[in-house]
């Protein structure tokens, strides 16, 4: 995306709720469309950027673009309601209007799988980011290898998307591996931690990428056990999350090292943050 | 015609010291320089431009500051005060867009420009000039200018003056930004006991001074100058122990001395209000009463308060460990990565308008204890 | 301001009085226009200061000033919380107790005893307590008194469907912004902005004088390190301790900051 179609430092431009979806009880789906209709059709993002939305008179929140990067009329977010911003933003309904900045940062390295599998390792709502990956990867699945999706959550019945879970799981060279720590009646996957799971994952780790998303305990697990099966550090990204307020790399609150989160990432390269997510407090 | 060259400096007698804030004045500088408020130098504005305090010196050491006389009755004796040029380019609050709301629900929003001031100050120093450099590093960005920053420091005229008398807080021979000013000013004085060596930095300066009519500085007074900027730096008693900390303090991250200092510090936050380069600030909405509009603005942040790291349930960084440690890595080691450099200009404020008197180059010294 | 009946859509507000000076209220009060303003898009049920008085009626958010200091409070503060959607605690004596929790500390019937000649008609619990001691606080705004342009704030954040924000900064923080220098620093007085919350706009500092916490503890208040400091500006021990039992006296931090002094474990 060049700098001039990009709508970013501010002020927000308005935007219309389209539809919202309730994916758990706390988490939520807002489909918006950008009121400028040129500016809509000149919007493009790709999968692992996110968004400021304003909530008026409230303030604004950084939210990731799950929708499909192909879908021109709409641009996708999904929420967890736990913020004064994001509590207000589940109270909107169709027809409501928001402020939308973006896209920011860098997304996932796409275009550096090559032919190889693609390893997604998400946990808790961690799936947000890399839903459009998953969009990505299935309209041009002549392009990749195979598709590994873990998923891990705390409790079973924090896993939103279950039925594209089954629907996912079904297709050609995709696998789908989710683990709950607390399971319920009738959970079909595993109960336990999701890094019990890295044996049962089926890739090539001398020809993977794998992408990484969710609590940073979670991911330094995840990595140790992806490291451990074989795949290269260059091969393993994650994408970060800290407080953003500007978007552009000039508040200062989203500081890791030497990098803006929000400019410089939030996806990284694992060798680019690991010495920094050793020490807690960063 | 006086070239920018110090040996091509002029002369401006004390007597012509107003002058030199008239002619800014006529050229529609509000001028902003040293005044007494409340116990410290702070830059407001001058009017008229006799009102110039003299014969004041600032007594620093860490988490003190008094304000004594200056047996030499210079104008500019005071070394720093509480705030570099920070508050006039990076404002401590103001709006950066608003938006309307109309019955519908339909949303207008707007960027809200400051109005466009041209200042003058005088009374700058080497460090505050460093620093400078370093905040327009930050907020002129290529492709990402801040409007707000841009706008007022596209007005700026800087009147530095040279620091002949350092106070004990001060380290910027250790850091290399002063105490002479090199670059980035407009005009640069160096204060002597009858006037002032001048000399331009800026094709504005030049017309100043052109206006002025000075006569050449003397080789003595040049001389003299130079002389008392190299005593200034010699006097100066804190340093830091390099200028290239990043490796050194980033391999010390789980170092005892930051439990040490936490036990210590507030974590109000001061250090990094007066700290001339820090530019951490916090957005956020304030909507009119009528439910009609709403201002979205910006305010100074601290990496020491728990807005800045909170994240959704959680807070990056808790403790008062976390938040010195974040602080005093991101100014002295990730900064390099930033920017090049490190981001302390050695002004010292940080030790001075600690409320506890925390000492940087202490803390950097103890981390940094038997490291090369 | 005439007493208002009940407009569908717009929130019902009541201002409540417990054991207070009614200054919190008066803050509200002193807003003058922009109360008028907020009035249109409020109903404002009960506001004894003010004019409506209907204290009994079910409202979407209560104010409550003042502490529970005695035992008709005790009933009323339920039947207050059974009443309203949202219970907003204003100032210092409902977020901590107030200036008469200092009582707290003492033997207050041997006092009513020595200074009313009838003293059995004091009726008056043994404590001052917060209002969060006896029902569910939905939020809390500190301060003595707490300032009005909080409290517009607070009922904006309602009126947008939101939670109020609630600023943990220090005074410090409000008083840099403001371009003060630090009244410590400068004149060696033994300010409290550094552990107290921001709210004021650093209101004493701005007289050159010194906060004395009138807004409470704020988060991650390093109170050892502040009475140190005090005691290196030449506090006496006792001196430190009134520092911290004043306004906000039983707020759990600057209590237990004073009870550490008291009993020496600070060196």
């Amino acid at each position: 995306m060049n700098a001039s179609n990009r709508l970013d430092a501010g002020p927000p431009h308005a935007a219309t709720v389209l539809a919202r979806i309730q994916e758990s009880p706390t988490i939520f789906t807002l489909q918006l469309r950008l009121d400028d209709a040129a500016a809509q059709a000149a919007y493009r993002f790709a999968p692992g950027q996110f968004n400021m939305l304003y909530l008026y008179g409230v303030g604004e929140v950084p939210i990731s673009v799950m929708s499909d990067p192909e879908e021109r009329d709409l641009i996708g977010h999904t929420i967890r309601a736990l913020g004064r911003v994001t509590r207000g933003l589940a109270a909107l309904k169709p027809g409501d209007r928001v402020g939308l900045r973006g896209p920011f940062g860098r997304g996932w390295p796409l275009q550096e799988v090559g032919g190889c599998d693609v390893v997604l390792v998400t946990g808790g709502l961690g799936c947000a980011p890399v839903v459009s990956v998953i969009h990505y990867v299935l309209r041009r699945r002549e392009r990749f290898g195979k598709l590994v999706i873990i998923q891990g959550v705390k409790h079973a019945e924090d896993l939103i998307w279950r039925e594209q879970y089954d629907r996912w799981a079904k297709l050609p060279d995709t696998q789908v591996l989710v683990a709950a720590s607390e399971g319920a009646p009738l959970w079909p996957w595993h109960v336990g931690r999701v890094t019990e799971l890295f044996s049962l994952a089926n890739f090539d780790p001398g020809c993977a990428v794998a992408m990484m998303c969710g609590p940073e305990g979670m991911m330094r697990s995840a990595a140790d056990a992806l490291l451990a099966r074989g795949l290269p550090e260059s091969r393993l990204y994650l994408s970060m999350e800290r407080n953003m307020q500007c978007a552009v790399g000039r508040c200062g609150h989203c500081q890791f090292g030497g990098a803006f989160v929000c400019r410089d990432g939030p996806v990284f390269n694992w060798g680019e943050v690991k010495p920094l997510l050793a020490h807690k407090g960063f | 015609m006086l070239s920018s060259q110090s040996d091509r400096a002029g002369f401006l007698p004390l007597a012509q010291l107003p002058s030199l804030l008239a002619q800014l004045r006529e050229r529609g500088y509000q001028c902003l320089g040293p005044t007494v408020e409340q116990g410290a130098i702070v830059m407001r504005e001058i009017e008229p431009p006799e009102d110039l305090p003299r014969g004041i010196q600032a007594e620093q050491t860490p988490g003190r500051y008094r304000l004594t006389s200056d047996p030499l009755n210079r104008y500019f004796a005071w070394s720093s005060g509480p705030q570099a040029i920070k508050p006039h380019t990076f404002a401590p609050k103001e709006s950066l867009w608003r938006v309307e709301r109309d019955e519908t629900g339909s949303l207008q929003f707007a960027a809200v420009h400051p109005p466009v001031v041209r200042q003058a100050i005088i009374g700058v120093r080497a460090c505050d000039l460093a620093a400078l450099a370093l905040q327009d590093a930050h907020f002129l960005r290529e492709g990402r200018r801040d409007a707000h920053y841009a706008q007022r420091r596209d007005h700026l005229f800087l009147i530095a003056v040279q620091c002949a008398q350092p106070a004990s807080t001060c380290f910027c021979a250790s850091t290399g930004d002063g105490p002479t000013p090199t670059a980035g000013y407009d005009l640069a004085l160096a204060e002597l006991a009858d006037g002032f060596v001048a000399v331009a930095g800026s094709d504005q300066g030049q017309a100043v001074l052109d206006d002025l009519n000075l006569a050449w500085a003397t080789s003595q007074q040049i001389e003299a100058a130079r002389q008392q900027g190299a005593s200034a730096a010699a006097a100066q008693t804190r340093s830091l122990p390099g200028r290239h900390l990043r490796d050194s303090l980033m391999s010390r991250l789980e170092h005892p001395r930051w439990d040490e200092v936490a036990a210590r510090c507030l974590a109000c936050g001061n250090c990094t209000a007066v700290c001339p380069t820090c530019f951490c600030h916090a957005e956020a909405d304030t909507p009119a009463l009528d439910g009609a509009a709403s201002e979205h603005e910006r305010i100074w942040d601290s990496c020491f308060g728990e807005a800045h790291g909170h994240l959704h349930g959680f807070n990056v960084r808790a403790d008062i460990r976390g938040r010195y440690r974040q602080w005093l890595t991101h100014k002295l080691a990730t900064w390099h990565d930033q920017f090049g450099r490190s981001g302390c200009v050695g002004c010292g404020r940080c030790i001075a308008w600690c409320p506890v008197g925390i000492d940087l180059t202490e803390e950097v010294a103890a981390l940094t204890e038997g490291q090369p | 301001m005439s007493l208002q009946t009940a407009h569908p859509g717009k929130p019902r507000v009541a201002v409540h009085k417990f054991s207070s000076c009614d200054g919190c209220q008066l803050s509200f009060l002193n807003l003058g226009e922009a109360l008028l303003t907020l009035a249109e898009r409020i109903d404002l049920v009960h506001f004894a200061e003010a004019g409506p008085l209907d204290p009994d009626t079910g409202v979407d958010v209560a104010f409550v000033e003042g502490s529970v200091s005695t035992p008709e409070d005790l009933e009323r503060i339920q039947h207050i919380r059974a009443h309203s959607g949202l219970l907003i605690a204003i100032g210092a004596c409902a977020t901590s107790g107030g200036i008469q929790g200092l009582r707290n500390q003492a033997k207050g019937a041997e006092w009513v005893a020595q200074i009313y000649s009838h003293p059995e008609a004091i009726a008056s619990l043994e404590r001052s307590t917060p209002i969060s001691s006896h029902v569910k606080v939905d939020f809390e705004l500190w301060g003595c008194p707490v300032s009005g342009p909080q409290m517009l704030a607070v009922v904006n954040a309602r009126l947008l469907g939101v939670a109020p924000r609630d600023n943990v900064d220090k005074v410090c923080t409000e008083c840099k912004r403001q371009g003060y220098p630090c009244v410590m620093v400068t004149h060696g007085i033994a300010c409290m902005g550094q552990v107290t919350r921001a709210g004021c706009g650093a209101l004493c500092p701005s007289l050159g004088r010194d906060c004395y916490g009138c807004y409470g503890p704020a988060e991650n208040a390093n109170t050892d390190a502040l009475a140190m400091q005090f005691g290196h500006l030449g506090l006496t021990p006792e001196a430190i301790v009134r520092r911290f039992q004043s306004i906000n006296s039983q707020a759990p931090v600057f209590l237990a900051a004073a009870n550490k002094l008291r009993t020496g474990s600070h060196d």
